[in-house]
């Protein structure tokens, strides 16, 4: 990293401290983002974290974020979703009518692997970085990729990683490991585009 | 590859983390706590208020009503059984709960064993009013901790309390040489790793939550503020005069618990609270059930 980066993490509910924990890790300069004003301060990406996304997509409402949050992403801000995150970014989610910010050409499936009980931890390829711990929580799934978008990790034939230009997305919690080379290849890839 | 059914379990507790889960006893009220921002909900037939009210012996809910919560809601979906009844935590497990909750408010079924907790794919959070309760849970298999409060009063004095005791007696611990420890195992009945452990860390190894007499926004942000992970909710929205409203209200307020501007706007109008029981008027100390 040639500068410090600066990432504002989504701190509405959920999983927050642990992104902030891995970017932390890399050098990365880290703030938490809980009202309106927050979306105004300086960043180089933003991160969408694992929680419920109802209550995340709610929170963005009542806190009158959502449409803020929605032009920046569209803007072209980096943006590292996971699980909830991903749900909130999807442009169509199974099943239906509900959709969260719309802006990533996925169609994502809520609860996927069913209950708690489905959850699952598994190493497996992603892209370039080859094996990586990946732990689903009551994860989702991509069910369909629009044309522009890149797949970066399948398993068990189900989409769970994908790219499209500034939005990056993990049906899994790279954050509740310690191996955080997806945040670095966020940092890398995207935010510095390199 | 090999899944570790506890590391997941612990996992699933933390992306509720900063979010509230409330009580709800019909798929109406946990469509209304969805609706509302709710993280996760609590299925339970009477809320505390009721069991405290309607006194005997309670128990775990009807699994027809429980199933009827899980297909009206998409977020995860607690329940609880009584103290030490392992077999009401196999029944919630066959119908695939995604959350345990081995409760002081329904009536112990065993008066000196908790559930063997390791046994179960499934999660369970457990109450605890220190950090010896705490530890001992967790020792058993708990992969998330909430305070015990004292529910169904909306007195949020004993959740209070216990958030205290166990944050105080953290910073003690840290202040601790290797031999006060190794004492401290001992007077806590607790394993000197665990202890070791939040030694280090300044944390319990699960996330913990609070319980236990929350009524308001502010009750809320106290919690968090003495340093809650998140807050359980009972009866202090549906007993309440605006449920739906009073429920957005606490989620917001567990978001920004920091921010008074925030807490002064969303706790404006909100109709009436539960009205509640003091500390000295109950009869009946839940918080005593199971140490």
């Amino acid at each position: 990293m040639n500068r410090k980066v600066i990432i504002g993490i989504l701190a509405l509910q959920g999983g927050f401290i642990e992104h902030i924990r891995a970017l932390n890790a890399l050098g990365a300069e880290t703030f938490e983002i809980r009202k309106k004003d927050d979306l105004r301060k300086p960043a180089d990406g933003l991160i969408l974290p694992g929680g419920e996304s109802t209550t995340m997509s709610k929170l963005l409402t009542d806190l009158d974020m959502f449409n803020d949050l929605k032009a920046i992403i569209s803007g072209g801000m980096p943006v590292f979703a996971t699980c909830a995150g991903m749900i909130l970014l999807a442009r169509k989610i199974a099943g239906t009518q509900t959709v969260h910010l719309g802006i990533m050409d996925i169609t994502v499936k809520r609860n996927a692997y069913g209950r708690q009980l489905g959850s699952f931890f598994v190493h497996a390829p992603f892209q370039e970085l080859g094996m990586v711990p990946m732990t689903f929580i009551r994860a989702p799934f991509v069910e369909s990729a629009g044309a522009t978008v890149s797949v970066l990790s399948i398993v068990d034939d189900r989409i769970v990683a994908v790219r499209q230009g500034n939005m990056l997305a993990t049906a899994f919690h790279p954050e509740l490991n310690t191996d955080n080379r997806i945040h670095q290849y966020f940092i890398e890839k995207i935010v510095f585009r390199t | 590859m090999e899944n570790n059914r506890y590391e997941l379990n612990k996992n699933l507790a933390q992306m509720l983390k900063g979010g509230v889960i409330m009580d709800v006893s019909t798929p109406e009220q946990a469509r209304i706590a969805e609706e509302a921002g709710a993280a996760a909900v609590m299925a339970l037939e009477r809320i505390p208020a009721d069991i405290r009210a309607a006194g005997g012996v309670s128990r775990m809910s009807d699994p027809k009503m429980i199933k009827g919560i899980q297909t009206a809601v998409s977020i995860p979906v607690m329940a609880k059984v009584r103290i030490g009844h392992f077999v009401e935590a196999q029944i919630l497990e066959a119908l695939e709960i995604d959350f345990i909750d081995e409760s002081e408010v329904l009536s112990p079924a065993d008066d000196k064993f908790h559930v063997d907790k390791h046994r179960f794919k499934v999660p369970f959070v457990c109450g605890a009013k220190n950090l010896g309760e705490a530890l001992r849970r967790i020792a058993e298999g708990a992969a998330m901790i909430r305070t015990k409060g004292e529910p169904g009063t909306g007195d949020v004095v004993q959740a209070v309390r216990h958030m205290r005791a166990m944050m105080s007696e953290i910073r003690r611990l840290q202040s601790m040489k290797d031999d006060e420890v190794f004492y401290t195992a001992k007077e806590l009945q607790v394993s000197y790793e665990l202890l070791k452990y939040v030694q280090e860390k300044g944390k319990l190894p699960v996330v913990n939550f609070a319980a236990g007499g929350v009524a308001t926004p502010a009750d809320a942000a106290l919690m968090m503020q003495l340093g809650a992970e998140g807050v359980f909710v009972g009866s202090g929205i549906f007993k309440s005069g605006n449920p739906a409203k009073r429920a957005q209200a606490i989620v917001k307020a567990v978001t920004n618990y920091n921010d008074p501007n925030v807490l002064a706007e969303i706790s404006e109008d909100l109709g009436e609270a539960m009205i509640g029981i003091n500390e000295n008027e109950i009869q009946l100390l839940m918080a005593e059930r199971g140490i």
